[in-house]
C-alpha cells in the first residue's frame, strides 16, 4: 500500500464505482429504499425512548434526553454498520478477488463509505430533531466534525482488522455480533454514564476510555448539552482524556500491518 | 517486433493448502494449532517454472485440466502470489483474466458496464465517451436499461467482451474466452486477436483449442502436472501437448478392457476381446510412419449361428468413420458355429492414417449383415503419430517430383 496508490485516479474512479454499487443494490425492490436508513434509527429511537425515557426514566436529570439518546443510538449504529460491513467485505468480494488483482483496501473503505453516507442522513434528522427541541447550538459545535473523523478512522481500522481475520477465522462474523451486543451496554448510549457513576466513579472513568463511549459523550457535550459527563469532566487529566486517541492510533498500525501481511493471500484463502 | 522480453517467469513455484485441512474456525484452528504449519497440508501445483515472454508476442500456455497453467496465468495476473520465485512485469497488464468480471445480475446492463470499466481502469468519464461504441458492438440498445440477470448468457457474453476489448494495456491475458458464445461471436474473437496482433501488443493465451493456438500464437510453453515440458514455437509445443493427451487417454482405454456399457446388439454373439499391435504381436500405444497396425477380434457364440459376419469400422473424432472392413465383403465367410464356439479374426492394415486417435468399433452380425449379435462400440484404441504433415484423413508416404522447363536465357 503505496500512498500514491491510495490517491491514483484509478483507486478512485473504482473506489467510487463500488460505492455507487453497494448503495444501488442496498435498497433494491424496496418501495421505500433510501428512506429505511432513516426509519430504522427513528424506530429503534421511538422504542427506547418509550421504553428507557418513559418508563424506566432514565433521562431524569439529563436535558433534552430525546436528542441525547438519539445521538448516542446514531452513532453507535454507524459504528455497528461500518464493522458488519467491513467484516464481511473481503469474503463477500471473492469471486472478484479470485480472477483480477486490485488493491484490496478499496473494498473495506467502500464498505465504510456506504456507512458513511448512511450516518449524514442520520445526523441530518438529529440536526433537525436539535432545532425542533429549541437547543440553543454553542461556538463549541465545530468540534463535531472532528469528533466524526475520529469515529469514522475508529470504524475502519476495526473494519480491516476484522475483514482479514474473516478471510481465515469464520467465527469472527459470531464473536463480533456479541461484541456489538454487549457493546450497546457497556457504553453509555442508553444508560447514562451518571447512572454508573453513582455505583462507581471508577467504573465510569474506565468506560469512557473506550474511544466510542468518549466519542459519544463528548459529541452530546458539543452539540445537545454541555451536562453532559465527559470523559476530561470526569478526570480531569489529560493523560487519560489522550488514551482514547492513543487506542485508535495504536489499532490503525496493527490493522494496517495485519491486513497488508494478509492481503496477497486473499486470492487463495478466500 | 522487439527482443527485450517482458514478462519474465523466473523459478517460480506455488503450492496451496489442501481444502480439507485448510481451517476456517477457531475451534480447527486450535484443535490444529502446529508451529510452522505441517507440511502434509501442501500441495504443489506449479514446481519452478521460468520461461520469457519477449513484446508484441503471442504466448499460448498449454497443459491437460489440472496441470497447473491457470494458475500460472493467476500468478502473471498477479491475484496469486509465488512461493518462490518471481514473475517481473514490464508494462501496464490488463488486470482480468476472464469476460465480465464483477458483473452484477441484480444492476442494469449500463451500471455494469460502468462497474467493468472501473475495473479495467477506467473512469466514468472515459467509460462515457466510448459508452456507445461498447453497446452497438454488443447489439444490445434496447436491452441497456434492463437488469443483467434478464439477459441470455450470450447477450452477457456479448457485453463483457464488448467492454473488455477497450483494455488498452500492454499486455493482455485471456483465458479460455473461445470457449463461450456461437460462431458469430467467436468470429468476433478471431477478429480482435487478428487486431491485437497487428497492433503488436502481448498477449498471453490459455486454450483448449489447439487450431486457435496455432493460428495465432507464435510461441507457447507446455505444462504437465505443475511441470514446465517444453517452451518453444508453437507447433513444437502442440505435438507434444497432443503426444500426452492422447497416449494417457488411449492408456486408459485399453487397461480398461471391453466394458458392457458400449455393447448393443441380440446377444447371439459375443465379442470377448479386441487387441491392437504390430504384425508380430507386440502391444504399443503408438504407431510411426512405416508401422501397419494389426486388429485382432476375438467372438464366441451363444447359440448355433450360420455363418455369422464379423467386421470393424474404425473412427476418429473430426471425420467419423474413415475405415470398414468385414467377412463379407471381403468374401472370407466364416464357418458355422454351434453354442460355445469361438474365433479370433485379424486384420492387417497398412498405416495410411493421419496423425490422431482411432477408435475400433468391432460387431458381429447374421449371414446377411442384417440382424446385430454384437457392437462394442470403440472398444480400442490406438494413436498415429507421424512426422509428416497433412490436414486430411490419410497420410501416405509419396512421391513429389518438380520438373522445370526453364526459358531460353540467351
Amino acid at each position: 500500500m503505496h500512498l500514491q496508490n491510495i490517491l491514483s485516479h484509478r483507486n478512485r474512479a473504482l473506489l467510487r464505482e463500488l460505492v455507487a454499487t453497494d448503495f444501488k443494490l442496498r435498497y433494491q425492490g424496496s418501495a421505500l429504499g433510501y428512506l429505511w436508513s432513516l426509519f430504522r434509527p427513528l424506530f429503534l429511537f421511538a422504542i427506547l425512548y418509550i421504553v428507557f425515557g418513559y418508563f424506566a426514566k432514565f433521562g431524569g436529570n439529563i436535558d433534552h434526553y430525546p436528542v441525547y439518546l438519539l445521538l448516542g443510538i446514531v452513532l453507535w449504529n454507524f459504528f455497528v454498520e461500518a464493522t458488519n460491513f467491513g467484516l464481511g467485505s473481503i469474503v463477500n468480494r471473492g469471486d472478484l478477488i479470485r480472477k483480477i488483482n486490485f488493491p484490496k483496501y478499496i473494498i473495506v473503505v467502500s464498505g465504510s463509505i456506504s456507512a458513511l453516507i448512511n450516518l449524514c442522513i442520520s445526523l441530518v434528522v438529529v440536526l433537525l430533531f436539535v432545532l425542533l427541541a429549541g437547543i440553543h447550538l454553542r461556538p463549541v459545535v465545530i468540534l463535531l466534525p472532528f469528533l466524526i473523523v475520529e469515529l469514522y478512522i475508529f470504524a475502519l481500522a476495526v473494519a480491516f482488522f476484522l475483514s482479514a481475520l474473516y478471510v481465515k477465522y469464520r467465527d469472527v462474523s459470531y464473536i463480533w455480533e456479541l461484541v456489538m451486543q454487549a457493546g450497546i451496554y457497556a457504553t453509555p448510549i442508553i444508560i447514562p454514564i451518571s447512572l454508573v457513576l453513582a455505583q462507581s466513579r471508577l467504573a465510569a472513568k474506565v468506560m469512557l476510555l473506550n474511544p466510542i463511549a468518549q466519542i459519544i459523550q463528548d459529541a452530546r457535550y458539543v452539540l445537545v448539552t454541555p451536562s453532559t459527563d465527559t470523559l476530561y469532566k470526569l478526570t480531569h487529566n489529560w493523560l487519560s482524556v489522550i488514551t482514547p486517541l492513543i487506542i485508535i492510533i495504536v489499532l490503525v498500525i496493527t490493522a494496517a500491518l495485519y491486513f497488508r501481511a494478509n492481503a496477497k493471500y486473499f486470492a487463495e484463502n478466500v | 517486433m522487439n527482443d527485450q522480453p517482458v514478462i519474465r517467469v523466473n523459478k517460480v513455484s506455488k503450492s496451496f493448502r489442501l481444502p480439507h485441512e485448510k481451517y476456517t474456525g477457531l475451534k480447527q484452528a486450535l484443535i490444529n494449532f502446529r508451529p510452522g504449519r505441517g507440511e502434509s497440508e501442501q500441495q504443489k501445483v506449479l514446481n519452478n517454472i521460468s520461461f520469457n515472454i519477449k513484446k508484441g508476442e503471442f504466448f499460448g500456455i498449454v497443459g491437460r485440466n489440472g496441470s497447473g497453467k491457470s494458475t500460472m496465468l493467476k500468478l502473471l495476473a498477479q491475484i496469486y502470489v509465488p512461493d518462490n520465485g518471481g514473475v517481473h512485469i514490464d508494462g501496464s497488464l490488463t488486470p482480468f483474466i476472464e469476460l465480465g468480471v464483477g458483473f452484477n445480475p441484480e444492476l442494469t446492463g449500463r451500471e455494469n458496464v460502468y462497474l467493468n470499466g472501473a475495473l479495467l481502469g477506467f473512469d466514468r468519464k472515459q467509460t462515457q465517451a466510448m459508452y456507445n461504441d461498447i453497446v452497438s458492438f454488443a447489439e444490445l440498445e434496447p436491452f441497456m436499461d434492463q437488469k443483467l440477470k434478464n439477459y441470455s448468457s450470450g447477450m452477457q457474453v456479448r457485453l463483457a467482451f464488448s467492454v473488455a476489448i477497450r483494455a488498452q494495456s500492454d499486455i493482455l491475458l485471456i483465458d479460455e474466452v473461445l470457449a463461450v458464445g456461437d460462431a458469430l461471436f467467436q468470429k468476433k474473437c478471431y477478429e480482435y486477436f487478428r487486431e491485437l496482433k497487428r497492433q503488436g501488443r502481448t498477449v498471453v493465451f490459455v486454450s483448449h483449442d489447439t487450431g486457435a493456438l496455432e493460428e495465432y500464437c507464435d510461441r507457447g510453453a507446455l505444462i504437465e502436472k505443475g511441470e514446465l515440458i517444453l517452451e518453444g514455437p508453437i507447433t513444437d509445443v502442440i505435438t507434444r501437448y497432443t503426444k500426452i493427451l492422447s497416449s494417457s487417454e488411449v492408456q486408459e482405454a485399453n487397461e480398461q478392457g471391453i466394458s458392457d456399457d458400449g455393447h448393443w446388439g441380440s446377444g447371439l454373439a459375443r465379442i470377448e476381446r479386441v487387441g491392437i499391435t504390430t504384425p508380430s504381436g507386440k502391444s504399443q500405444n503408438e504407431y510411426k510412419e512405416d508401422e501397419p497396425i494389426k486388429v485382432s477380434v476375438t467372438f464366441s457364440a451363444a447359440q448355433d449361428i450360420p455363418s455369422p459376419v464379423c467386421g470393424i469400422t474404425i473412427t476418429d473424432i473430426k471425420n467419423g468413420v474413415i475405415f470398414q472392413s468385414n467377412t463379407l465383403w471381403v468374401k472370407q465367410p466364416l464357418r458355422d458355429m454351434a453354442a460355445g464356439d469361438k474365433v479370433e479374426l485379424e486384420w492387417t492394415l497398412p498405416n495410411y492414417f493421419n496423425s490422431g486417435t482411432f477408435y475400433v468399433s468391432p460387431a458381429v452380425s447374421d449371414r446377411f449383415g442384417i440382424e446385430v449379435y454384437d457392437w462394442a462400440e470403440g472398444a480400442a484404441q490406438f494413436m498415429v503419430t507421424k512426422k509428416q504433415k497433412s490436414h486430411a484423413v490419410i497420410n501416405v508416404k509419396h512421391q513429389l517430383t518438380a520438373r522445370y522447363e526453364d526459358n531460353q536465357r540467351g
